[in-house]
C-alpha cells in the first residue's frame, strides 16, 4: 500500500511542472478571458467599469454576426485545402526523402526554408511573384509562356480568387512542418518490416498500403490535428497579400477577433468571439481523434 | 552534462535580472512612450537639447509598430504603468475612455496659462482633436487633454510626367468629378494605373468617402446622420456609394486597390507607375526617400457637387498626453511646452518633412508641403465633430464601398446594409 | 516475361519523376529566399523599379547599416538567451509530462492530458491583457524570467501532444528490460525513452526555437527598458509608421532567419534512418 502510494506520488512529480506552469499561465488569463465575453468592456477603462451583459455578446456572434460566420467558413476552406493539397504534398516528400536518393540533405534543408521564413516576408515575397500592379506578374507570364493565356487572371485582386491563391500560399508555408514530422515518423518504421514483406514477395505498393499507411497514422492524425488547428488560425500572410479583409472574401475569425479588440474597442466582444472559435476548435479536433480511433480498431 | 548546461543557463538569466537601469536619484528623468520610428533620430536630438538646456533627462523609448504600441498602452493603463507622457492612437472614444479612467491629466490651466500663450501657439483645428467641447456625447469633462507636435492633411496627389504623357495640362489637374472620370479612359488606353490608395486600409475609404459626403451634402446633413436622424438610405448617401462605382467603372482606379495597404500605394505612385495617390502629408517623407527627382503637385479631390464645398481631413497629425498619475506632472508640462515650441517645431519639420503644428513656423518648407498645409483651412476630423458613429456600422460602411468596387454589391444594397446595421446599434443603446 | 532492361528503365523513370518533382517543389521554396536577399542588397530606391534577382549593385553595406541600427549586438543575444532557456526549459517540462501521460498511471491523467489538449485547441487572443496583468502581480513584468516562463506555456500543449503520440509508439520491451534491471522511472526517462525520442525531440526543438525566436508582441508588452527586447522587436525599427526601409529590413530578415536554419540544421541529424534499428529485440 505504502509503495502504491509513494508511486503515484512519483508519477504526479512527473506532470508537477507543466501543470503549475500551465496552471499559472494559461487558466488563469483563460478564466479572465472567459468571464470578459459576459461583459461589455472596451479594454481601457478600469476593469470595475466594465458592464455585465450576460450572454449578449454570444447571442451577436451567433446570430446578429454574419461577418463572423464568413470568416469562419473562409477558414475553413483554407484549413480544407491545407489538410489535403498542403499535407498529400508533404506525406510525398518526405516518403521520397526517406528513400535513398541522391541530393537527399539538400531536399531536407530547402523545404524547411518557408516556415522558417518570417511570415512578413512570405506575404511581401509572394505578393511580389503574383500581383502585376506591384510586382513582377510572375505567374501569369510562366502561364503564357506555356501557351495557356485564357488563365491569366488578377489572382490577388479578383474576390473569386484571392481566397483561394492564399490558401495555396499558406500551404506553400505550411508543409515544411508536416515534411518534418512525416519524415520523423518514417524513420521509425523498423526497416526489418519492409525486408520481410520484400522476401514474402510484397512490391512497393503493397508495403507501402499494409506497412507504411498503419504505422504512420497516428502521426498522420497528428499532423491533420496540428494542421487544422494551425490553419484555422491563420492571419499575418492574409494581411501581406491582400492588404486586409477585401470586403469580407478573405476575412478569417483571428482578424475579426483584432478587428473587434482595436477597431471597435469591443474587448469584450473580441473575448467572447475567442471562447466560441475555440470551442469549434475543440469540437473539431475531438471529432478528428475520435475518427481515427474508430480507423484504427477497424 | 545536461545540468550544468541549465545551470549555466539559469545563471545568465539572473544576470540580466540584476541588470535592470537603474535610475540617478536627485535628477528628474522623464520617460516618453512612442511609435514614431521615422522620428527616432529627431527625438534623440532633441531630448539631449533639452537636458543641456535644462538638465532633464528625456528617455524617448520607441514601441513599434503601431498596432503593437497601442495594446501596449493599454495594457499599461490596465496595470497603471503608463510612462510620464506617451501618446494615444485610436478614436476620440477610446481617448474619451482614457481620461474617464483618470489616466491623462487635463491640460486646460497650463494651455489657459496668461491668457492662452501655450494654446495660442497651434494651430486652431491641431488643437481641437485633443479637445472635448462642452456638451460632447463622450461624457467627459470638456477641456485639452493634449499637445499636437505636428498636422497633417489628406488629400490628392497627381504625376506631372503622367499627366503630360496622357496628354494632359500638368499644369491643370481635373477639377471636376466628372473629368476625373473622364481621364480613366485615357489611363486605361494608356495601360497605367489611375489613381493608388491604401484602400485595403478601411480608414482611408472612409476618409474620401467623408469628403465628398460633405461635399454633396453638407456637414449638418453627415453629422444628422450619424445622430440617427437620418438614414444612410437617403439618396444623397447614395449618390456618395456611386461614386465609388463610377469611378470603377471608369477605369480610374488602379487595379487591386482594394488589395493595397497604404504603403504599397506609396511605392507604386513613387515609383512613377500611378497618375494619382490619395494620401496625407507624410507622403512627402516617404517619396523623397524611394524616388527624390518624383515630379508632383497636390490637388483637392475633384468636386462632385457645387452645392457644398469640397473638405478634407486634417488636423493634428500625433499628439502626446501627461500621465494623470505621474510623479513628475510639471515637468512633463513643461517638456511639452518646450517641444510644442517654435524652434523644435521647425527643427522637427524640417528633420522629418512633416507640418509643425506651431503657427509660426510654416517658414522654409518645400513647396509641395505648403500645399498640403493651406488645405488646413478647409480642414476637418471625426474627432472635432463631437459625434462619433458606431464603430460597426463604420465597418459595415468601408466594406461596403470595397464590395462596390470590387463589383460584389451595389450602392443601394451597401446603404441598405448600413442603415440595417445602424438601427440595431441605436436599439442596443436604447435599452 | 519482364526482362532486367524493363525494371531498370522502370527505376530510373521512377526516380526521374521523383526528382522531378523534388526539384520544382524546391524552387519554389528557394525563390522567395533569394528574393529577400536580393531585395536586401538593393537600395530604397531601386528596390521595387529594379524587378530582376540580381541586383546591378550589390549594397553589403546594407548588413552592416542594419546590424548597427536594428540593435543586433544586444537585442540579438537576448533572443538566443530567451531561444535557449525556453526550449531547454520545454523539452524537460514535456518530455517529463509526456512520458507521464503515456507510460504512467495515476488518477486525473485523462482529465489532465485532455485539459493540455484543449489548451492547444482553444487559443485566447487577447491574452496579452491578462498576462500583462498577471506578471505585473508576481513581480515578474518587465523580467526575462517572466517573459520566458509565458513562452514555456504557449508552446507547451503542443510538445506535449507530439511527445505523447511518439512515446505511445515505443516498443515497451526495452523500458521493462530496464525496469527489471533496476532503473528507477526517472532513470527509464532519462536513459530509455529520451534517446528513443531523439527525431520527435529534434521537432519540438525546432518547432519551439521558431515560435520564440520569431515572438514580438508579447515581448513588447511585457518589456519597458530596451536591454531586454529580443532581436524581432529591434527589427520593427525598420518598419516605420510611414516609411519602411526595405533594404535594411530585408538584411535584418536575412540576419535573423540564419541562427534559425542553423538550429534546424543541426536537429536535422536526429532525424535520421535507424534510429530504432536493433531496438526491437526479436
Amino acid at each position: 500500500m505504502k509503495t502504491d502510494i509513494k508511486s503515484t506520488l512519483e508519477n504526479y512529480i512527473f506532470v508537477l511542472p507543466a501543470v503549475v506552469i500551465f496552471s499559472v499561465f494559461y487558466i488563469i488569463p483563460f478564466i479572465a478571458v472567459f468571464m470578459l465575453g459576459f461583459y461589455e468592456w472596451d479594454g481601457i477603462l478600469a476593469l470595475k467599469d466594465a458592464m455585465f451583459i450576460g450572454l449578449a455578446n454570444f447571442k451577436e456572434i451567433f446570430f446578429q454576426d454574419p461577418s463572423w460566420w464568413q470568416a469562419m467558413w473562409n477558414a475553413t476552406y483554407i484549413t480544407l485545402i491545407a489538410l489535403t493539397l498542403q499535407n498529400i504534398v508533404a506525406f510525398l516528400l518526405a516518403w521520397a526523402c526517406d528513400r535513398e536518393i541522391r541530393c537527399k540533405n539538400f531536399y531536407r534543408v530547402v523545404f524547411f526554408i518557408p516556415p522558417v521564413l518570417s511570415e512578413m516576408v512570405v506575404g511581401m515575397a509572394w505578393r511580389f511573384i503574383i500581383n502585376d500592379v506591384d510586382g513582377a506578374n510572375l505567374v501569369n507570364r510562366m502561364l503564357i509562356s506555356i501557351g495557356l493565356p485564357q488563365l491569366v487572371h488578377s489572382w490577388l485582386s479578383d474576390p473569386k480568387t484571392a481566397l483561394t491563391t492564399v490558401a495555396v500560399v499558406h500551404c506553400w508555408k505550411g508543409f515544411g512542418w508536416g515534411f518534418l514530422i512525416f519524415l520523423a515518423g518514417l524513420q521509425t518504421i523498423p526497416r526489418e518490416l519492409y525486408e520481410a514483406a520484400r522476401v514474402d514477395g510484397a512490391n512497393a505498393w503493397h508495403s507501402f498500403k499494409n506497412i507504411t499507411i498503419p504505422m504512420m497514422l497516428p502521426v498522420i492524425v497528428l499532423v491533420a490535428i496540428l494542421t487544422v488547428l494551425g490553419t484555422m488560425q491563420a492571419f499575418v500572410l492574409i494581411i501581406g497579400l491582400v492588404g486586409g479583409e477585401l470586403a469580407g472574401h478573405t476575412s478569417v475569425p483571428v482578424l475579426r477577433i483584432l478587428a473587434s479588440m482595436r477597431g471597435s474597442s469591443r474587448f469584450g466582444y473580441a473575448c467572447a468571439q475567442g471562447i466560441s472559435f475555440g470551442m469549434v476548435l475543440v469540437i473539431i479536433s475531438f471529432i478528428q481523434y475520435r475518427f481515427s480511433k474508430h480507423t484504427r480498431q477497424a | 552534462m545536461f545540468v550544468n548546461r541549465i545551470l549555466c543557463i539559469l545563471l545568465l538569466i539572473f544576470n540580466m535580472f540584476g541588470c535592470a537601469p537603474r535610475e540617478e536619484t536627485g535628477k528628474v528623468t522623464l520617460t516618453l512612450w512612442h511609435w514614431m520610428t521615422d522620428r527616432e533620430q529627431a527625438f534623440s536630438e532633441l531630448a539631449k537639447r533639452y537636458e543641456e538646456k535644462t538638465g532633464v533627462k528625456v528617455n524617448f523609448e520607441l514601441f513599434a509598430p503601431s498596432d503593437a504600441y497601442t495594446q501596449k498602452v493599454r495594457a499599461a493603463a490596465q496595470g497603471t504603468n503608463l510612462p510620464d507622457i506617451f501618446g494615444i492612437l485610436g478614436e476620440k472614444r477610446d481617448f474619451g475612455s482614457f481620461i474617464k479612467a483618470g489616466h491623462i491629466l487635463d491640460l486646460t490651466p497650463y494651455m489657459e496659462e496668461g491668457e492662452g500663450t501655450w494654446k495660442n501657439k497651434f494651430f486652431a483645428k491641431a488643437l481641437a482633436v485633443n479637445e472635448f467641447s462642452p456638451e460632447n456625447s463622450y461624457g467627459v469633462k470638456p477641456g485639452i487633454y493634449g499637445a499636437p507636435i505636428d498636422i497633417m492633411t489628406i488629400q490628392m496627389l497627381y504625376n506631372k510626367n503622367l499627366l503630360k504623357q496622357l496628354g494632359l495640362d500638368p499644369r491643370k489637374p481635373p477639377l471636376t468629378f466628372q473629368e476625373l472620370l473622364d481621364i480613366g479612359k485615357k489611363v486605361k488606353e494608356a495601360k497605367i494605373q489611375g489613381l493608388v490608395s491604401g484602400w485595403g486600409e478601411l480608414w482611408m475609404i472612409d476618409c474620401l468617402a467623408n469628403n465628398y459626403a460633405f461635399n454633396i451634402m453638407g456637414k449638418d446633413k453627415v453629422l444628422a446622420t450619424i445622430r440617427g436622424e437620418v438614414a444612410y438610405t437617403d439618396p444623397d448617401w447614395i449618390k456618395v456609394l456611386t461614386l465609388f462605382k463610377q469611378m470603377q467603372d471608369s477605369g480610374i482606379l488602379a487595379t487591386g486597390v482594394v488589395t493595397m495597404v497604404n504603403k504599397t500605394a506609396e511605392q507604386l505612385f513613387a515609383n512613377d507607375k500611378a497618375v494619382f495617390a490619395f494620401n496625407g502629408s507624410w507622403c512627402v517623407n516617404v517619396y523623397r526617400g524611394m524616388n527624390p527627382n518624383l515630379d508632383y503637385a497636390v490637388m483637392l479631390p475633384p468636386q462632385a457637387s457645387d452645392e457644398h464645398l469640397m473638405s478634407i481631413w486634417g488636423g493634428a497629425g500625433s499628439s502626446f498626453m501627461v500621465n494623470a498619475r505621474s510623479k513628475n506632472k510639471e515637468e512633463a508640462v513643461k517638456f511639452l511646452e518646450w517641444l510644442t515650441d517654435r524652434d523644435q517645431q521647425a527643427y522637427l519639420a524640417e528633420a522629418t518633412q512633416n507640418l509643425p503644428a506651431n503657427k509660426d513656423c510654416l517658414g522654409k518648407i518645400s513647396e509641395v508641403l505648403a500645399h498640403f498645409a493651406s488645405g488646413m483651412d478647409i480642414a476637418t476630423h471625426p474627432s472635432v465633430w463631437g459625434v462619433s458613429e458606431f464603430p460597426v456600422v463604420i465597418e459595415t460602411w468601408n466594406k461596403g464601398i470595397q464590395a462596390i468596387i470590387i463589383k460584389d454589391k451595389s450602392p443601394e444594397q451597401v446603404a441598405a446594409e448600413t442603415q440595417k446595421v445602424k438601427e440595431r446599434e441605436l436599439a442596443k443603446r436604447k435599452k | 516475361m519482364k526482362t532486367g532492361a524493363y525494371y531498370k528503365i522502370k527505376k530510373i523513370a521512377i526516380n526521374t519523376l521523383i526528382h522531378l518533382f523534388l526539384i520544382s517543389v524546391a524552387i519554389t521554396c528557394l525563390y522567395p529566399l533569394l528574393w529577400m536577399i536580393s531585395s536586401s542588397l538593393k537600395t530604397q530606391e531601386t528596390i521595387f523599379r529594379d524587378i530582376s534577382l540580381f541586383p546591378h549593385q550589390f549594397h553589403f553595406e546594407n548588413y552592416v547599416l542594419a546590424w548597427q541600427e536594428g540593435g543586433f549586438g544586444r537585442n540579438f543575444l537576448n533572443s538566443i538567451i530567451y531561444t535557449t532557456s525556453v526550449v531547454v526549459g520545454i523539452v524537460i517540462v514535456s518530455s517529463l509530462a509526456a512520458y507521464a501521460f503515456s507510460r504512467l498511471t495515476f488518477p486525473g491523467r485523462n482529465v489532465l492530458f485532455i485539459m493540455f489538449m484543449a489548451a492547444m485547441m482553444i487559443p485566447i487572443p487577447g491574452s496579452f491583457v491578462a498576462l500583462y496583468l498577471l506578471l505585473n502581480k508576481l513581480h515578474l513584468r518587465n523580467t526575462p524570467v517572466g517573459y520566458i516562463l509565458c513562452m514555456i506555456n504557449v508552446g507547451l500543449s503542443t510538445s506535449i501532444f507530439l511527445l505523447k503520440t511518439f512515446f505511445d509508439k515505443m516498443p515497451k520491451e526495452l523500458e521493462d528490460a530496464a525496469r527489471i534491471d533496476g532503473c528507477s522511472k526517472l532513470g527509464i526517462w532519462r536513459h530509455v525513452a529520451l534517446p528513443l525520442a531523439k527525431p520527435v525531440l529534434a521537432v519540438v526543438v525546432v518547432f519551439n526555437a521558431l515560435n520564440v525566436w520569431n515572438e514580438y508582441v508579447l515581448a513588447l508588452i511585457i518589456f519597458d527598458s530596451r536591454n531586454f527586447m529580443p532581436l524581432q522587436v529591434a527589427l520593427q525599427t525598420f518598419q516605420g509608421e510611414f516609411i519602411t526601409r526595405y533594404p535594411l529590413l530585408m538584411a535584418g530578415l536575412t540576419i535573423t532567419a540564419l541562427p534559425i536554419i542553423i538550429v534546424y540544421l543541426l536537429m536535422q541529424k536526429y532525424i535520421v534512418k535507424g534510429v530504432t534499428q536493433g531496438a526491437v529485440v526479436g
